[in-house]
């Protein structure tokens, strides 16, 4: 694996959160576990590993299995957390991911590392942008994508209070930590900035962007709401259905692939309660080699992106 | 409370053994009527299994059906768990739900689904069917017990053309190394998959040889022998995982149905379910 990137000062990599509160969690609650494979350095849990050996289960490169012994774990009374780079752990593990842990309603929290184009020079077998889309085509599958230090940090404690299988995408990329309007909770969308011309729905790496580009549309003349969709499964609907019917056009960015992931599951709820104007941005298919952010920039991942895609969308629906 | 293998073995040697083959001959005429009256299920795996499962749930495994959920209970997996007959014969006999749920196998909303679910059944431990997934969960179940230092134990059975699955192989690699020593994986070895034989398909001789080679005490017997069952199945722990391959016949107890790949999926005419009712002979009822 490549190295990260060094965070610039007021970035974060939300790794060091999820690191932290599992290691404060696994001290408090003898009953979590850290199952990884061969991953304790991407996963930075060596730390961890010095303070709980008893707590940290290494499967090795294995992920069907460290998936299958996460949900036996659970069977014995654990509550593991299942840590691994994302676009193996969903991938190669997807249908342990259905039938030992959804399906089977195991108290598993898979935790998908290093997620979205973070691995950007790696090349497309190390992006995970499709990981969205195939688990949240399971609905018995909580997924959850936090967009900075805190809310991983609150993401990891609520999964660990709730009994039942969650997915939880943590990203490399720094973020910055954002001002939020209330507290994290499952399947509550935060509406992070007030408007009534458009919406933009971001989730992850891509919320502070979204505020950066609203930044921009406002300069404008233009007010755009900005909703930080961190629960993608159980979906907020009523901030969807209130964002169509309150703004009347509704722009979604996400670091994943354009079908199946927060654009297609806005799009679902749009389509069929309340019809508006829409625009999905997120990346078109496998993507080549290249820097992370050179592939974000590409995609029209940046605040400048994300506000020039609102402006046509405007322009598209004639206001 | 949990009832103990113990307790069992205070009893009188031949007396279980002769119980457990009562339970097994219920349990064949029980699935076999599952299958006639469904319309369909594997009949042919079921009875390759039956008498594993019989010596496991009457003989070997501490549980009680009232506490499905007690930590401190044996686990018995189902990794092949396409043989529901078998599974939900023995969960019955066993207690957990009344023998009459049996007549509502694969009919619509069933808590008897083509493949066990936990949510809906208690005693099932995981969600099995697709196959190679059993030993995964089986060795993180383990797992938990090692970290635990608990006492309960863990037994998978898996089919033997399940062991094309990488997965269990990965999964056999890993108790070796943690030394597993309360998980026991019983191959059902009927040396036959869906269409054809296993060693026409992709061998899996030398069987007993993979399983020491990744760290594995070994240890093959007759399947159908509830007496060899019962000795080594109960048998004090080696510091290392248990594999026993059990040599089987699937379709074992039913003259047609012996040793016949077809009987994999196949259902019973009335005429060859009355034959086999009659070729199973259940001298008295069970208690």
């Amino acid at each position: 694996m490549n190295a990260a990137p060094t965070p610039a000062p007021g970035m974060f990599d939300c790794r060091d959160s999820y690191v932290r509160t599992l290691e404060a969690l696994a001290g408090e609650d003898r009953r979590i576990v850290a199952v990884v494979n061969d991953s304790v350095g991407s996963s930075k849990l060596g730390k961890f590993r010095e303070m709980f050996p008893d707590q940290l289960v290494n499967v090795g490169i294995a992920e069907q299995n460290m998936v299958g012994v996460g949900a036996g774990l659970a069977n014995g009374g654990k509550v593991p957390f299942v840590s691994g780079a994302a676009c193996f752990l969903t991938a190669r593990a997807l249908e342990q991911i259905k039938a030992d842990v959804a399906y089977s309603k195991a108290n598993v929290k898979l935790c998908g590392i290093s997620s979205g184009v973070a691995y950007g020079e790696l090349g497309a077998t190390h992006h995970s942008i499709e990981d969205l889309a195939w688990l949240r085509a399971m609905r018995e599958l909580t997924v959850i994508v936090p967009c900075d230090p805190s809310e991983t940090a609150a993401a990891i404690r609520a999964a660990a209070a709730m009994d039942g299988p969650v997915f939880i995408r943590i990203s490399r990329m720094p973020v910055p930590e954002l001002d939020h309007s209330a507290p994290f909770a499952i399947g509550r969308a935060e509406r992070m900035r007030e408007g009534g011309d458009i919406t933009i729905i971001a989730t992850g790496t891509l919320v502070y962007r979204a505020l950066a580009a609203a930044a921009i549309l406002d300069r404008q003349g233009i007010a755009a709401r900005v909703i930080n969709m961190a629960t993608i499964t159980p979906l907020d609907e009523e901030a969807v259905v209130d964002a169509a019917r309150e703004t009347g056009a509704i722009l979604t960015a996400e670091e994943h692939v354009v079908r199946g992931g927060l654009g297609g599951a806005v799009a679902e709820i749009v389509a069929t309660r309340h019809p508006v104007p829409m625009r999905i941005l997120g990346f078109d298919g496998f993507q080549p080699t290249g820097s992370a952010e050179w592939l974000m920039e590409r995609a029209g991942l940046t605040s400048d992106g994300i506000a020039r895609s609102a402006l046509d969308l405007l322009a598209q629906r004639g206001t | 409370m949990l009832q103990n293998s113990a307790a069992a073995r205070q009893a009188d040697r031949e007396q279980l053994i002769h119980s457990l083959r009562r339970h097994a001959t219920w349990m064949r005429r029980r699935s076999i009527q599952m299958v006639f009256e469904a319309g369909q299920g594997h009949p042919g795996g079921d009875l390759s299994a039956i008498d594993i499962l019989a010596t496991l749930y009457f003989g070997i495994l501490r549980y009680d059906p009232k506490e499905p959920n007690d930590p401190m209970r044996d686990r018995f997996v189902m990794s092949k768990g396409h043989c529901t007959g078998a599974l939900y014969t023995a969960l019955a006999g066993a207690g957990y739900f009344p023998e009459e749920e049996l007549t509502t196998y694969l009919k619509p909303d069933s808590l008897l689904n083509g493949h066990p679910n936990r949510t809906y059944l208690p005693g099932v431990e995981t969600n099995t069917g697709p196959l190679g997934h059993g030993l995964p969960v089986s060795v993180g179940i383990a797992i938990a017990g090692q970290i635990d230092a608990a006492d309960y134990r863990t037994f998978v059975l898996t089919g033997d053309g399940e062991l094309q699955e990488g997965s269990m192989w990965e999964a056999a690699m890993l108790a070796g190394h943690r030394k597993l020593d309360k998980l026991t994986a019983i191959v059902d070895r009927n040396r036959l998959q869906q269409g054809a034989s296993t060693e026409e398909t992709n061998a899996l001789e030398p069987l007993a040889d993979k399983w020491r080679a990744f760290g594995w005490e070994v240890i093959e017997l007759d399947g159908h022998d509830h007496a060899a069952l019962f000795d080594t199945l109960g048998a004090p722990a080696a510091g290392k995982p248990r594999c026993v391959i059990a040599h089987t016949v699937k379709g074992q107890g039913v003259s047609y149905m012996r040793d016949q790949a077809g009987w994999h999926h196949g259902v019973p005419s009335p005429d060859q379910y009355s034959q086999a009712l009659a070729e199973l002979v259940l001298e008295e009822p069970l208690a």
